[in-house]
Formats: structure tokens, sequence, C-alpha cells
């Protein structure tokens, strides 16, 4: 080679930095993918160690039949799965309509200012720690009263409120202002064009959000500590005017049980609730593909 | 005021007016309330087209008067266009006819609209009621995406709270806006998996089937193709045998071939208005005259 060529090779093919700068870039590369890694190890150890803990449970039984007394073998979570259902349901009725007016409220009536303060004050209430929500509900229905359904399901709601309400805010802002006025245009009432157009559109949108909540919910504990753990009576209720138990608690009680038997019944309750949530997840996001504003609005290509 | 204008004014006051007929018309006919109105009523000549009278209008973004002040008539059973550049104002303009414009908010109007006599902005009258009467089509096609072609028709049926004789009115609108023969079989399918062209008159069905007695238009061909456009300028003409029609346009070769009368617009006054075949040879304003021939906008 010429000189001219060896300096340029030389100039181009580097030294030891050049060495040092590859493997700098492999290392990060190698750590970038290790931790992308570890979450989904992570999850599929909490979901494995579940699963193999409480699969050996899971039998009839445990759906159909209620906590046995004290030192006998066998019974189930009926009563929780249908007091999970009860408070759940209750809880729902409360949050997911007041969610919707209030995103209807953000994207028809309200100034830019006053649905900004909205969305804070939301998103604040979507940080408070549920057990302080607990608390709060404790304090408002139960002191001087007694635990009750109603109080847990409240406690639940004010939990759901701030996700339903977001979600009913951003899906309910992208319906166009075309078609509200296309509605307007043909005469019809503000009430009537939201009802009939802009929340039809919005729909899959607001199921996702509600949804989403739902599944929020259906595992918390602390909310319901205080309000709708100390059960008077066994067997299956649906009195929400006395304390309910549900999935989440019961799991809390019975992993303090005496008997193996018990605890084995709390992995199992737990592999129950994971399932339910992920089924819950998995379908609000299939559900939100499904109603995007990318399948069902825009014209077909000819 | 005449027994007409009495008229007007308890039709577009009326809050139970899903039962009145706003063809009873006729100088000494009150409006009845009557629930064999709809069957009653013949096809497509029921509706009477009305005139608009634009008195002293100005409008109002916020502080920024977009109209200066226009004072123009709208023949009943005639096609008035709009035209001038963009941001003369021609868009506020119409959606103050049907005060789709206060909608807008920080959006005002002042002056008066005239609905055959009555002021569309007279407290006393409901805004409801004047955009039933008066129709509005669109620059862009917004058929509501969540309803088949039979739905997105009747819906201004559904809306206004008249649910009689569906099939029949849907069918009457499609037919008025040439669209039947090619949906027909079809009617079950989504709105939107029809053509732009086709959408635009689905559209049109749609303001036809309230059975308004004006309809504005927004520039409504801009986002078509030739043939489409060619098929709502027919539509246009079959139309103004039973309705009043305003059409906002870009296109002056549009407001030639369609238009009874043209009125120019600029800087949010109007400069002119004419018989069109007039605006476009000789007109009187040479504002007019440099627009038409091309030397701005």
């Amino acid at each position: 080679m010429s000189p001219r060529e060896t300096a340029s090779l030389a100039a181009l093919t580097g030294d030891a930095r050049l060495r040092r700068r590859r493997m700098l870039n492999h290392g990060m590369e190698a750590l970038a993918t290790l931790a992308a890694l570890a979450a989904v190890a992570v999850l599929a150890l909490v979901i494995g160690s579940v699963l193999l803990k409480g699969i050996g449970a899971i039998n009839l039984d445990f759906f159909i039949h209620s906590e046995v007394p004290f030192g006998q073998t066998g019974g189930g979570i009926a009563n929780a799965i249908v007091g999970t259902v009860v408070l759940v349901a209750l809880a729902s009725l409360m949050a997911i309509p007041v969610g919707i007016l209030i995103g209807i409220h953000t994207s028809e009536f309200a100034r830019p200012r006053t649905s900004a303060a909205v969305r804070f004050a939301l998103d604040i209430l979507n940080g408070v720690p549920t057990i302080v929500t607990g608390i709060f509900i404790f304090g408002l229905l139960v002191v001087g009263n007694q635990q009750s359904g109603w109080a847990g399901a409240t406690a639940l709601a004010i939990v759901m409120l701030p996700i339903v309400a977001r979600a009913a805010q951003e899906v309910l802002t992208l319906v166009p202002s075309t078609l509200k006025e296309g509605a307007l245009a043909l005469g019809a009432t503000r009430w009537r064009s939201v009802v009939r157009i802009v929340l039809p559109t919005a729909a899959g949108g607001l199921i996702t959000g509600a949804l989403l909540a739902v599944a929020r919910v259906a595992g918390e504990t602390a909310p319901l500590l205080f309000t709708s753990s100390i059960i008077s009576t066994t067997g299956v209720s649906t009195n929400p005017g006395h304390a309910l138990t549900s999935i989440p608690v019961r799991i809390f009680e019975l992993t303090e049980g005496y008997s193996s038997n018990e605890r084995a019944q709390a992995w199992a309750a737990a592999l129950l609730l994971i399932v339910a949530v992920l089924a819950l997840n998995l379908l609000a996001r299939w559900l939100y593909r499904r109603a995007s504003p990318a399948s069902s609005m825009g014209t077909r290509v000819r | 005021m005449t027994a007409d204008g009495h008229t007007d004014r308890a039709a577009l006051t009326s809050e139970q007016d899903r039962k009145t007929t706003l063809s009873a018309d006729l100088p000494t006919a009150q409006p009845a309330p009557s629930a064999t109105a709809p069957a009653e009523r013949p096809s497509a000549t029921a509706t009477q087209a009305r005139s608009v009278s634009l008195r002293e209008l100005r409008a109002f973004y916020g502080r920024e008067e977009q109209l200066k002040g226009i004072d123009l008539e709208f023949e009943a059973n005639q096609v008035t266009a709009i035209i001038g550049p963009s941001g003369c104002g021609k868009s506020t303009m119409i959606r103050c006819i049907n005060r789709m414009h206060e909608e807008i908010p920080g959006a005002r109007a002042e002056g008066r609209v005239l609905l055959d006599g009555t002021d569309v902005y007279d407290p006393s009258v409901d805004v409801v009621a004047v955009r039933r009467m008066i129709g509005m089509v669109f620059q862009k096609a917004n058929p509501f995406p969540t309803m088949s072609i039979f739905d997105n028709v009747a819906s201004g049926l559904r809306l206004t709270g008249r649910r009689r004789d569906l099939d029949l009115r849907v069918e009457q609108a499609l037919r008025g806006a040439g669209l039947w023969d090619e949906v027909s079989s079809r009617l079950s399918e989504p709105g939107v998996s029809l053509s732009g062209g086709q959408q635009q008159r689905l559209c049109i069905a749609r303001s036809l089937a309230v059975e308004p007695e004006v309809i504005l238009m927004d520039e409504p061909c801009s986002a078509l193709d030739p043939i489409a456009t060619l098929k709502i300028e027919e539509l246009i003409d079959q139309l103004k045998q039973q309705i009043t029609i305003v059409i906002v346009t870009h296109n002056m070769q549009q407001a030639a071939r369609v238009a009874d009368r043209t009125a120019f617009m600029l800087g949010g006054e109007l400069v002119e208005v004419g018989p069109t075949g007039r605006i476009f040879t000789n007109p009187n304003d040479p504002r007019t005259e440099e627009y038409v021939t091309g030397k701005f906008g």
C-alpha cells in the first residue's frame, strides 16, 4: 500500500479507543435487554408461583362453598366471590355514570381552564393511597354505624371514578366536532346530540375505561379493610346492608390462617384474582382496538 | 305582522312542533297538531320554500368583527351563490343564518335574519326549531360513523323526535338526493362505507329527511371529484323547486352553472349581488370585476 492508503486505513479502522467505544455500545445494549427481560421475568415469576401454589386448591368446592368452621377442612371462597361481584357492581353503578358525565362536562360545556382544573383534581384523586380513601369512608359511613357493603362499594367507587372520568374525558374530546356540528345542524338539542351521537361514537373508549376501572378495584384491599371486612354471617350473602366479604380481604385473612388448607386457599384465591384481572385487561384492550377510530371512522378504501 | 308571520313564529317557537305540520302555511291556517300529518303529506312537494333576509348582520369572534353589516335577500325557490376570496366571511355568514355561528365559543352575531318575516334571532324563537327549518351541508361530508346508511338518513328525524313512517321518509330523502338507486339494496351498511361523493349526497339526504325549507351549503363539492360534483349540481337544480338554496363556493364556474343569483363578498362586506349572468359578465363594482376575472382571490 502507498503511504496515503496506509494512513487512510489507519484513520478509518481506528485504535483502542474505537474498540472501547464498541464494547461500551454492546454493553449498554446488553444491559438494556437484560432490564427488559427482567421485567418479563418478574411477571412470569409472580404468575408462575401463584399458579403453582394455587392450582392445587382449585376445585369445584372452592367455587361453590363458603368458609367452613374453624378446624374443618374443605370449604371455599364462594361468599368472597359473590361479595366481590356485589361490591364491584355497586361501585360501578356509582362511579361509571358520574365518570361519563364528567367526561361530557369536559367535552361539551367546560371552558379550557375549568376542564384543566377538573383533570388536575382527578389526577390527584387517582394518586390518593387507597387506604386513605378507606379511612375516609370509614370515618364518614362506618363510625357510629356499622360496616356495610354500601360503605365498601362507596370507597371502591371513589377509586374507580378518576379512571373512568379521565378515560371519558380523553375519548369524548376525541370525537370530531364535525359530528357534533352535523347533529346540531339537523335541529337536535345539545343533550340529544350528546346522547345519540357523541356517546355512541365514543362507546369503545368508554367501555374500555370502565373495564379498566373494574379490573383495578376488583383487587383492592385497603378500601375494604375498614369498611367491609368484619363479617357477621358466613355463607353467601348479597345484602350490602351489612359487611360483605371480598376476594382480596379473604386472601388477607386466609394467609394468616392456621391450617395449610387455608393458606393453600389463599394462593388459589390469588390465582383466581390474577386470572380475572388479566382477562378484564385483555378484554378492555381488545375492545378498544376494535372500536378505535382507525376502524370505525373514515371511509373504507374502495 | 301578517298572519303568515304569526304562523312562522308559532312554528319557530313551538317546542311541541313534532306534531306541527310546517306545510300549513296558508295565511289563515294555524299549525295544527296532528298525529296523521306526516302520512297525509304528499311526497316531494310538501315543504314550502321560504325566503331569507339578512338585515345589518354582524358577526364577531370574540372582539374581532368578521361580518360588518350585511343586507342581503335570498329569494324563495332560488339558488343563491356566495363567492369571494378566502376569509371574506362567506362561511361565517351562512352559519349565522341557521344560528350555528353561536355554537363556537366566544362567537356572537348581531342584526336580524328574517325567515319569511320572522327574525330567527328573536329571543322567543327556539334555535332548535330554526335549525329544523334551515338545514346545512358541510364542506366535508360528515355521516355518523356508528350508523348505517338508513340510520344516517333517519338520524335527523329520530333526533328531532319524529319517528313515524321512517321507511317512507328515508326513501323519499334518498330519492331526493339522487342516491336511492345506488344504495337501496344496502341500507344497513355503514354510512362511511360509501365513496366521498356518495357520502356527501348521504348528508344531503339526511338534511332533506327533516324537510327543511332552506338548505345552506358550505362549499359542498370542494372535496369531491368532477363527476361527483356534477351529480350534486344536478341535484341542486332539482331541489330548488321545493327548497331555497344558498351555496357558498370558491369555484366561480360552479356558481355560474348552478346559481340564479350570485353575491360577492370581500373583507366581511357584501360588495355586490345580482343575477348570476350579470355578475359574471357585467358587474357594477370594479372589485367584483377584478375577482371574477381572476385578478385576485
